[in-house]
């Protein structure tokens, strides 16, 4: 190979790759200041359950997402929710616990340390990213409101705004989104609630201010802009499988073997990995079998998806 | 636009010279490469997204979408041509090959932006999902039907084939059609408007051909 002309630059002289993420986080960390002066640094640690994979760019995750409260299309969520407001916030935690009430958004995040976990995000249609989430497990907030015996279910309701979020005029779907777990589940180390991401304050377009994420369950389990948790014996409504049970089940555990009726779930694409970069395969549980798969031992999975 | 009103409502009281009659005398002067030429020109614009990376978040399926999409637009355009003659007389009848053949284009961009970068290849993903998924069954028959119509869009096939014989095997173009339009509207989630307007509108543009076939 022969270059065509000379430059007085050598390796030495590439900017070393710490120093420009740094540039590149301090850039995007301004113009997000600029942008939406409300969002605050976080305080958080790292996370053992968090995965080595490349995170997706602040741009995709917040660019590219379902949320058909602000409308259908994947740019909606950010071009259409400028006018949610989140502050201020409480979540009404009612159903079978020892201490039922509303709850200010910051008393439940007074008694929380917030984490990191770099997920794996499939979506139910057959793409998928890796987001650096900012939370704290489900469990915590379960255990310090009091879970009576009784309780086999948690469901969860989003906020009901149809002048902040204009695709709730519409009824696209049963509104308000619900979505629900087992308690089991629920109290699964890796479920949490997030608060945040990329170490900012949850955007809006992501379900802000506080959201779940259920990262071995198809994408549309993670319940986002959460106004209610109701501990429940029966098994609560989900919003999708009540709109469309033969396609979307209460599980929807990512499940490479048991396809959508109208896709395959074999394989994958990975948003922002090129335009070449084709297809990969579909891990069971989203790769998180280890810490999930016993939950579902003796059950078949085709049967509840 | 003003001008093009008044002279619209003058006519309408004065029917001398035929909007119609002139619009078509006009018309004789385009020549057909000029529609070839427009009808690149979105393909023309979405490279040049795809090569400056200007398609958003997920260009592959930005690239997919709207190449099926163009494909469906110029379909229904070809669709046009009759009744606009028939109701309208305005005659645009030169250019619909033309149309025809970029729409078919189209369609062949679209598969093949599915096989190469939305499947990457995987061959036996693909045949299975031919095979299995109803969506992408009905797309598939669409461009099988459509096939033979881009093959024999070319007078010496009309020759050939003979003016009646052609003309029967273009038929292919409504179940086509319809098969593009139900494609669509099967891959969606819930239910937005587009895929709706698309099937309603080549609904109406064969129902109008039943109308006239049966006298009115």
């Amino acid at each position: 190979m022969t270059y065509r002309f000379k430059t007085p630059l050598t390796w030495a002289d590439v900017t070393p790759k710490p120093a420009f993420l740094n540039r590149r986080q301090l850039m995007a960390g301004a113009a997000a200041l600029m942008a939406t002066p409300a969002l605050a640094r976080l305080t958080y640690t790292p996370s053992g359950y968090s995965t080595d994979e490349a995170p997706n760019t602040f741009e995709e995750i917040t660019g590219y997402n379902n949320f058909y409260e602000f409308g259908t299309g994947k740019e909606d969520p950010k071009n259409n929710s400028g006018a949610f407001t989140t502050d201020p916030w409480a979540v009404q935690i009612d159903g079978l616990v020892e201490r039922p009430g509303s709850y200010d958004l910051a008393d439940i995040l007074g008694g929380v340390a917030l984490e990191e976990r770099i997920y794996r995000l499939r979506c139910v249609e057959a793409w998928s990213m890796v987001v650096p989430w900012i939370g704290f497990q489900l469990s915590t907030l379960l255990d310090r409101v009091g879970v009576q015996p009784g309780a086999k279910f948690v469901a969860f309701e989003t906020v009901t705004r149809p002048e902040e979020m204009p695709g709730q005029r519409r009824a696209i779907l049963d509104w308000p989104y619900r979505e629900g777990l087992r308690i089991d589940e629920a109290m699964n180390p890796l479920t949490i609630l997030a608060t945040g991401l990329y170490g900012e304050e949850m955007p809006k377009q992501n379900g802000a201010p506080i959201r779940l994420v259920v990262p071995w369950k198809y994408g549309f389990k993670s319940i986002k802009s959460i106004v209610r948790i109701s501990l429940t014996e029966g098994e609560p409504p989900a919003t999708w499988k009540q709109m469309q049970g033969s396609e979307y089940g209460f599980y929807a555990n990512v499940n490479p073997e048991v396809d959508h009726p109208r896709w395959s779930q074999a394989s994958e694409r990975r948003v922002g990995a090129g335009l070449f970069a084709g297809r990969v395969p579909t891990q069971m549980f989203n790769g998180y079998g280890d810490e999930v798969a016993g939950l579902y031992a003796g059950m078949d999975l085709a049967k509840n998806y | 636009m003003r001008g093009w009103t008044l002279q619209r409502t003058t006519e309408a009281t004065a029917p001398a010279p035929d909007l119609a009659t002139r619009f078509n005398g006009a018309l004789r002067r385009v020549p057909v490469w000029a529609v070839y030429g427009l009808g690149v020109l979105p393909a023309v614009w979405l490279f040049w997204q795809a090569a400056t990376n200007t398609l958003g978040i997920d260009p592959v399926r930005e690239i997919e979408h709207r190449l099926g999409e163009l494909g469906l637009q110029f379909i229904v355009g070809g669709l046009v041509v009759t009744p606009l003659r028939r109701i309208a007389g305005l005659n645009l009848l030169r250019f619909r090959r033309a149309i025809g053949l970029i729409a078919f284009f189209y369609v062949l961009a679209h598969l093949a932006a599915w096989l190469v970068l939305d499947m990457g290849m995987l061959w036996g993903q693909v045949a299975a999902d031919i095979w299995k998924r109803p969506y992408i069954t009905m797309g598939m028959a669409g461009f099988l039907m459509l096939l033979p119509l881009a093959l024999t869009s070319n007078n010496w096939s009309i020759r050939k084939l003979g003016g009646a014989r052609w003309r029967l095997l273009h038929k292919l173009v409504y179940p086509a059609a319809l098969a593009g339009a139900v494609h669509y509207l099967w891959l969606v989630k819930a239910w937005p408007v587009e895929p709706f307007l698309y099937l309603g509108g080549i609904i109406a543009l064969l129902a109008i051909r039943v109308w006239f076939a049966r006298g009115r």
